[in-house]
């Protein structure tokens, strides 16, 4: 099977051309974003005015999420000998505990692809359809693997407030890989999983 | 006591960076009987490669270096207060270089200390012994896979599931089931028959400093365990549930006590990157492995 490059941002007529199990390499910046990130932007971004101190992450959000990527993952960082921040060691986590949020995410900032683990549920799935985004799995524990996709941090958000493994890390890469899990067409590999390896089940109890 | 905090900081180095030779030797037998270029197979290589690059370079296996796990076993006249403080010290200067990941958050405030020190964290557990020398077991235990372990107290009508050995393998192949790929499949399992709600799941967590290829010395639980490994892997849920036929690598089962009223079945769920390390200090001389 071919592997498609996808270069961030993407246009949403390629993300609705892809389908599950598609491999990807992806191309550009990224933001991750996990558990206090998504809990933070329900409160601070969704309901009303936004607070004046958040102002600046969410207009840098706004600018990188258009058309972007947001990658669930905490990573292990350092810093090397000029004082600049590195990714160490950044493998996806799991990705169902942001079901509540990332439909609204997709909407509001127009993301293109959530990379992560373990897949979402119905509701991610049917915005990714209505809005043209993909679900994109990682290898979960690989993480110095794909610490070496990551070639540069460019800035971080949040970090004070949220520690090192919540904080918005702005991140560019070059031929991150990736398997499409979830598509813009109403498919889920781990819908399709988990009611196969039900039937399984079913047949040695 | 001797300053042994440069050894306590090798062994949390060892155990973040350097999964042990058991698994990996089972994670490339599982590679092997993969069909030749499925999802399965490249996903194991993919893991394959990550383990090799981070023994290489000294850096995480997986970024959730998870919870430090420490398991002491020392000679009579130790101080379990001093070997606290030289593991809490090594466990500072661990996070500090990269080796573990800052991962104890005030569950209250939400604020991260960044250091890897809480009152409860990282987890101790102290226990005198006879031997003449000092025995530290650490296993890091990722929050993804700590995620998907369940508990069951049978009967459990759903699963038709009774108070017995064919009971305890309806319960943990249904776990195995509804945890999916989501743990980082494939998995060991570490199961605990008995106990109250806490000693189940501490006991089910300890089947975990087993090497991945003992058996139970109980025949029964040892049948159990092979073939819940094979029944498992029929599941068909493989690698990161992508699909595949390595759906767990090992099922480990212990039993203990338990009240006439309660009869618990516990599944822990250990993902592929299953990280532990011993250090041995005897006589003046450490060494891990």
């Amino acid at each position: 099977m071919s592997i498609v490059d996808l270069n961030i941002p993407i246009a949403e007529n390629i993300i609705r051309s892809l389908h599950v199990g598609d491999q990807v390499r992806l191309f550009g910046t990224v933001v991750t974003a996990r558990d206090a990130a998504h809990a933070f932007m329900k409160d601070s971004f969704f309901h009303g005015p936004i607070p004046e101190g958040d102002r600046e992450v969410h207009d840098a959000l706004q600018r990188l999420w258009q058309g972007g990527v947001m990658y669930h993952c905490g990573p292990v960082v350092g810093k090397d000998a000029a004082g600049r921040w590195r990714f160490v060691s950044a493998g996806p986590t799991t990705s169902t505990r942001e079901e509540p949020y990332e439909a609204d995410v997709i909407a509001y900032f127009g993301l293109r692809a959530i990379i992560g683990k373990g897949g979402m549920g119905p509701k991610t799935l049917a915005a990714c359809q209505q809005h043209g985004a993909v679900y994109l799995h990682a290898i979960g524990g690989a993480a110095t693997l794909i610490a070496s996709y990551v070639k540069e941090v460019l800035t971080v958000y949040k970090k004070d407030e949220l520690g090192v493994p919540e904080a918005f890390w702005v991140i560019r890469v070059e031929g991150f890989p990736a398997v499409v899990t979830m598509d813009a067409h109403g498919e889920s590999l781990h819908a399709r999983m988990y009611e196969e390896s039900k039937q399984k089940l079913a047949a040695l109890l | 006591m001797e300053n042994l905090v440069p050894h306590f900081i090798e062994l949390i180095r060892r155990a973040a960076t350097d999964l042990p030779a058991d698994m990996e030797a089972a994670l490339r037998r599982a590679r092997e009987n993969e069909d030749p270029s499925s999802a399965a197979q490249t996903t194991l290589d993919a893991i394959l490669e990550n383990v090799h690059l981070s023994r290489q370079g000294s850096t995480p296996i997986c970024q959730d270096t998870g919870t430090p796990i420490f398991y002491i076993y020392y000679p009579t006249g130790w101080s379990t207060l001093a070997l606290k403080k030289q593991i809490r010290a090594a466990v500072a200067e661990a996070t500090a270089r990269s080796y573990l990941r800052p991962n104890s958050v005030d569950t209250l405030t939400g604020k991260n200390p960044g250091n890897n020190l809480g009152e409860d964290f990282p987890y101790f557990h102290f226990e005198e012994w006879e031997e003449d020398y000092l025995k530290v077991d650490l296993m890091l235990k990722g929050g993804g896979c700590e995620n998907v372990g369940a508990q069951y107290s049978l009967p459990d009508t759903r699963l038709d599931a009774n108070r017995d050995l064919e009971g305890v393998r309806r319960v943990v192949l249904d776990a195995v089931q509804q945890a999916q790929g989501m743990g980082c499949a494939p998995a060991v399992i570490g199961v605990a028959v008995g106990g109250d709600r806490g000693s189940s799941y501490i006991k089910s967590k300890e089947q975990f400093y087993r090497s991945l290829d003992d058996e139970s010395p109980n025949p029964k639980l040892a049948a159990l365990e092979k073939r819940l490994t094979t029944e498992a892997n029929t599941l068909g849920i493989g690698p990161m549930g992508f699909g595949g036929k390595t759906t767990v690598l090992s099922v480990k089962i212990d039993s203990l006590e338990r009240l006439p009223a309660s009869y618990f079945v516990t599944a822990s769920y250990m993902c592929w990157a299953d990280r532990r390390r011993t250090l041995v200090y005897r006589d003046g001389q450490v060494t891990i492995s």
